[in-house]
């Protein structure tokens, strides 16, 4: 069949780079059921983006909705095997309210998934998949992916106080990196300044590994969360020295579902992330599976803002 | 390159004053009336706009930082980060009504006011049934007028409350200038930004 690329349109012409660089890597492709019975939503409202979905009764009475999130559903009808490693891409449009015009929206999302044996290995695969992804779409600006670590910030905020409101009030503020904040919602709430002091440290902290490692250990040493440091450090190691990896340790999400490395990418002149991802094994038990899991998404819809397709020379590359 | 959203105004001049303290100025900043201002030698390029829209212009990357005080961000909630606490623009948000004003639990509230989210945190969290009056200006009258019980606005001196028979009868909390940053832009430029947030 001949097949001139000329006719394809700029976004399918990403998807296709981004199917192509997952493939290689030996991932499969997963197809998904344009429905889901909307319990599966229901039950674990807190691990969406938002809690709105679009229902509709099927002709058998049941309630189904238009699916809000990929990973979810992926979670629910993959087979549980917890000794093996299942690497899978999918390329599917979910549905949510956008928080800016407060109605629903059709999103395009590309992403991987590994589930099963997914041990620190597996995390720095998925790390070197994520920042070419974001080579692929950046279209040559520069890029960046954020990585955060919840098994190092958790048992921080955890030593902190037991009050459950007042460390979602912490994590909330984290995620604005505001510091002033924080200090003044622990001193409201009786909170030792010294306690709060090596999470506003590690809050500060954005730059390469090589710079933030070592300052991550002195902050870290003595507190809960030391012994998470030589496990990050591990899964950093196999990133090589030119990445564009920024340790920065202000991502926060729904803790209950999410553990260890998070990851966040963003493309210079971008205003808003384009790749989210990170370790859900909480997920996978709350769902009663026994395999770990970590993958990540591109919002392929927040790649509009990226003005006009750069010169024909480029466009082999993708 | 830091872009930086001003809010127009008293406020903005003021902290303009602490960026130029800082090394951050813009020698014709105050005259004639463009809105953009930019002092290549410094690295910094400022717009003047209207303070409640500086958090969009920074969660949409038009500017990579701007000033903005606590009740806008507490009432917008853009996804921004806040990285500094500008201790300057200091007031109260407060409850006011009419001297002698007893509140009726029996009937909703009516509240009068221009930042309804904090109005309505404030009352939800003290288990108080409220009616939400949206206004854009001159508060105080509302209460005079019989449009609302109470309002819920920033005060200052408290002299305008005073002169229109009102008082502060609950204080929701103090603010202040906070800089805030643009998640994705402070990724590119955090060197510039945190030597910037280091010498104010």
């Amino acid at each position: 069949m001949e097949f001139d690329l000329n006719v394809l349109t700029r976004t399918e012409k990403r998807i296709f780079a981004l199917r192509t660089l997952y493939s290689k890597a030996g991932y499969s492709p997963y197809r998904m059921l344009k429905f889901e019975d909307y319990d599966l939503y229901s039950r674990n409202k807190d691990f969406l983006v938002s809690d709105r979905v679009i229902t509709f009764t099927d002709t058998n009475g049941r309630l189904k909705a238009l699916k809000p999130d990929v990973t979810m559903s992926l979670v629910r009808n993959i087979k549980d095997r917890p000794d093996e490693l299942q690497r899978l891409y999918y390329d599917e449009n979910v549905y949510r309210v956008s928080e800016r015009t407060n109605s629903f929206k059709e999103i395009m999302q590309m992403g991987l998934e590994c589930i099963g044996a997914a041990g620190n290995a597996c995390v720095t695969e998925i790390l070197r998949l994520a920042e070419s992804s974001l080579a692929l779409i950046a279209e040559g600006r520069d890029y960046v992916l954020k990585v955060s670590d919840f098994d190092l910030i958790i048992p921080l905020v955890e030593s902190m106080t037991e009050d459950k409101a007042v460390r979602n009030g912490i994590y909330k503020l984290m995620g604005q990196k505001n510091i002033h904040g924080i200090e003044e919602l622990c001193s409201a709430n009786g909170i030792d300044e010294q306690a709060v002091r090596p999470l506003a440290e590690v809050l500060g902290l954005c730059g390469s590994p090589a710079e933030v490692l070592p300052q991550l250990e002195r902050i870290c040493s003595g507190t809960p969360a030391e012994s998470e440091v030589p496990e990050l450090r591990e899964v950093l190691e196999g990133i090589g020295p030119d990445s564009r990896i920024l340790l920065d340790f202000s991502i926060t999400s729904d803790t209950s579902y999410y553990n260890g490395v998070a990851l966040e990418g963003y493309i210079e002149g971008l205003p808003d992330c384009v790749l989210v991802g990170g370790r859900y094994d909480r997920l996978m038990q709350r769902m009663h599976k026994k395999s770990r899991a970590i993958g990540f998404a591109v919002y392929l819809d927040a790649l509009a803002g990226m003005g006009a397709a750069p010169a024909s020379e480029d466009e082999e590359d993708i | 390159m830091i872009n930086i959203a001003l809010p127009k105004g008293r406020l903005g001049e003021k902290v303009y004053k602490m960026f130029e303290d800082a090394g951050y100025g813009c020698p014709d900043i105050f005259t004639g009336r463009r809105l953009v201002f930019e002092n290549k030698d410094a690295g910094v390029r400022y717009f003047w706009v209207k303070p409640s829209d500086v958090p969009i212009y920074v969660e949409r990357g038009a500017a990579d930082l701007g000033v903005a005080g606590r009740d806008i961000l507490l009432e917008y909630e853009p996804n921004v980060y806040e990285l500094k606490d500008l201790g300057t623009g200091i007031c109260r948000m407060a409850v006011a009504a009419p001297k002698g004003f007893r509140d009726d639990s029996e009937y909703l509230l009516r509240v009068a006011t221009k930042f309804v989210n904090i109005a309505q945190n404030f009352y939800s969290q003290a288990g108080r049934d409220i009616d939400i009056i949206k206004l854009n200006g001159s508060i105080e009258i509302a209460p005079l007028l019989g449009l609302s019980d109470v309002i819920v606005d920033l005060v200052e001196t408290g002299t305008t409350l005073r002169e229109n028979g009102l008082e502060v009868i609950e204080e929701i909390m103090e603010v202040s200038a906070r800089l805030i940053a643009n998640k994705s832009g402070y990724n590119f430029k955090s060197r510039e930004i945190n030597e910037l947030l280091g010498r104010l």
